[in-house]
């Protein structure tokens, strides 16, 4: 069994198990008149979802190409810093302040530019002081939304 | 005629500002790599809440119409589609450009966008309202299968695995009925706190389509060649626009292609513009130019693309059923106003409903002379570094998603969608369809419960579900697309195993 094929069989797994949670919690839950619809909605996509994991089982799944590991190594700085900044920062730091810093880290992660010459990390600064000003001046001035402040802004 | 009552709307100054601001906005986002015409919608949806319904859509238009144009920048001067629309106008628009011919190519480009996108429009004006005086003889039922109907239509063809095209629109289904129960109060599904609320439309829109854009980002890593434009020097508009008018059987076949797949939903602009521009090849007596730089093929794919803009909102505002994924997100944005698409809109609504269209009318002319304006200017956005674009993108995406409701659970549901989404699409499912099911799942749910009601006192439901013209009309559809995508599928999988004989678990397509 190769990568790719392993690769698939994982989300048809996991999208059979929610379905199988789906269709068992509209059928036991009650009143049985509110779960009407979720029930039909559950048994057309545990169907779909069964017929989905056969194929992916019997390697016939074949849309999509999969995640290599090279991506995977690319994204994971980034995608460890969106998870940090989304579900914890944003909340305790305030979003500004939060921001300000997932920017600036995101931006150096990925920026071609080179990490010893002293010119690329002011620019990186300057970059992510205008659009944090900007953020700021449209949401907190223009449209006037109150954002949770955290222990800082 | 009775748009012709409401274009004064268009020219109040708010809302003429607000076209304005969306038209060079879209065009600049649109020129953008990356950035979708979907996704560059979705941002602006939390935008408009401030705003009174009718400029909230004024602006959402703009941006649509603007950024499918846009995207022909990109293509032309760095080869690069801003958009998947734009896929067939950078074959020779690049070569174009490359052949000192960047002006022409970009000044064709936006005239026969323009041409394409205003006889799309003038389709949008003249069938809406038909088939929306159409649409009231509707009832509960019929309006459950028209749901169905969306979902399966775009789940079958937009996506390239049926089975998980249809298996993401059960998933929007699914996130639509999370929450509390409308009629009966029950809670369904809640697993978290952030969850009582049930998945807001827009902060859900926001995350399906902008996060897995922002990781794609991630993924090119510290990309150090930036693409180079090619530089463009100043040619003469006149000279364009009698080339334009030369090539007119490719500006006729792309506005004609356009119109019909945009009418088709489902069927998006990349299609439009792929479609029409081989079908001009085959109708050109100079097809053997064709990818060489020859203008009828920048003329038919971008006239396509824009012309599909307008009949893809026409099943949007009738029937409640988006043309494209992007025309879902708008759909997202009237619901969010309080505004229903369909009879009730151009009923009771006549004001929101023709100074959006006729918005859209203005919005083509526009476009067509800010794109000439600020085309060679707006390449330059496009090549800021996916690094810069991709941080952008996060902080706007979690202040957009805050700003709905001011929720965290929003910025919780619009992370967790976004990321679960962008795995998703790597093994084969579908943004649009799970979209839509998300926007239909409360229509499809409150017209099979009031269907249900009026069946359990006149008849049996299965009866009142599954007789009639109409509704039988809608179920053989309804089949119907499942079955061709059924077949479509197979046979493609019979054509790659053919093709190759021992072709192993790694073929990409089935």
């Amino acid at each position: 069994m190769n990568s790719l094929r392993v690769q698939h069989l994982l989300p048809a797994i996991l999208v059979l198990l929610l379905a199988t949670t789906v269709t068992y919690l509209s059928f036991i839950r009650e009143p049985a008149s509110a779960f009407l619809f979720p029930r039909l909605v559950a048994v057309v996509m545990l169907s779909l979802a069964v017929w989905n994991f056969i194929r992916a089982a019997r390697g016939l799944a074949r849309v999509g190409n999969g995640i290599s590991l090279d991506t995977l190594l690319k994204i994971l700085p980034g995608l460890l810093v969106m998870v940090v900044y989304l579900f914890w920062a944003a909340k305790y730091f305030g979003f500004y302040l939060a921001s300000f810093v997932a920017f600036f880290i995101l931006f150096t992660l990925y920026d071609p530019a080179s990490h010893k010459a002293l010119r690329s990390w002011m620019v990186r600064l300057i970059v992510t002081l205008c659009f944090m000003l900007v953020i700021f001046c449209l949401f907190n001035l223009l449209l006037q939304v109150q954002t949770p402040r955290g222990i800082f802004l | 005629m009775e748009f012709l009552q409401y274009f004064g709307g268009v020219f109040e100054p708010l809302s003429f500002a607000l076209l304005v601001f969306g038209t060079v906005g879209g065009l600049i986002l649109g020129a953008t790599p990356g950035l979708s015409p979907t996704m560059a919608v979705a941002l602006l949806i939390p935008f408009t809440f401030q705003l009174q319904p009718t400029q909230g859509l004024i602006l959402l238009g703009a941006a649509y119409t603007a950024t499918v144009a846009g995207g022909a920048v990109s293509a032309i001067l760095l080869k690069i589609p801003g958009a998947p629309a734009n896929i067939a106008t950078a074959i020779d628009g690049h070569k174009m450009a490359q052949a000192g011919h960047g002006t022409r190519a970009l000044h064709v480009s936006f005239l026969a966008s323009g041409v394409g996108g205003v006889i799309g429009v003038l389709l949008l004006i003249f069938l809406t309202p038909v088939l929306a005086k159409w649409a009231l003889a509707f009832g509960p039922s019929h309006l459950f299968w028209m749901a169905i109907l969306g979902v399966t239509i775009i789940g079958s063809l937009d996506s390239k695995s049926f089975v998980k095209g249809l298996l993401s629109g059960c998933l929007g289904f699914w996130l639509s009925m999370i929450g509390y129960d409308d009629i009966q109060g029950a809670q369904r599904f809640i697993f978290h706190d952030s969850l009582t609320g049930g998945v807001n439309v827009i902060a859900a829109l926001i995350g399906i389509f902008a996060i897995p854009q922002v990781i794609e980002m991630f993924a090119n890593g510290r990309q150090s060649a930036v693409v180079k434009a090619v530089t463009v020097q100043k040619q003469s508009l006149i000279d364009s626009v009698k080339l334009l008018f030369q090539n007119i059987r490719a500006l006729s076949i792309g506005t004609v292609i356009g119109s019909v797949v945009g009418l088709i939903p489902g069927v998006g602009g990349q299609i439009a513009g792929l479609v029409a521009y081989d079908q001009s090849r085959k109708f050109s007596k100079t097809g053997h130019k064709f990818g060489t730089g020859h203008p009828e093929g920048v003329i038919a794919a971008e006239s396509a693309n824009n012309a599909m803009v307008g009949p893809s909102l026409v099943p949007l505002l009738t029937l409640s059923i988006p043309g494209s994924p992007t025309a879902a997100v708008l759909l997202g944005g009237l619901l969010i106003h309080g505004i229903f698409p369909g009879s009730d809109l151009f009923e009771n609504h006549p004001q929101v409903a023709w100074t959006f269209i006729n918005s859209m009318l203005i919005g083509q002319l526009l476009m067509v002379i800010f794109g000439i304006w600020i085309a060679s200017y707006a390449a330059r956005v496009a090549q800021v570094p996916s690094s810069i674009m991709a941080a952008c993108v996060l902080v706007l995406a979690l202040f957009g998603s805050y700003s709905v409701q001011q929720s965290m659970g929003d910025v919780y549901i619009m992370a967790t969608l976004g990321i679960a989404m962008y795995f998703l699409e790597k093994f084969g499912f579908s943004a649009a369809p799970l979209v839509l099911g998300l926007i239909l799942g409360p229509i499809a749910e409150s017209n099979f419960v009031q269907g249900s009601m009026i069946a359990n006192a006149v008849s049996s439901p299965s009866h009142y579900f599954l007789t009639g013209s109409l509704n039988l009309l809608l179920i053989a559809l309804v089949i119907a697309s499942v079955a061709y995508s059924f077949i479509m599928t197979r046979r493609e999988a019979k054509a790659i195993k053919r093709s190759t004989p021992t072709a192993s678990d790694d073929a990409v397509t089935s």
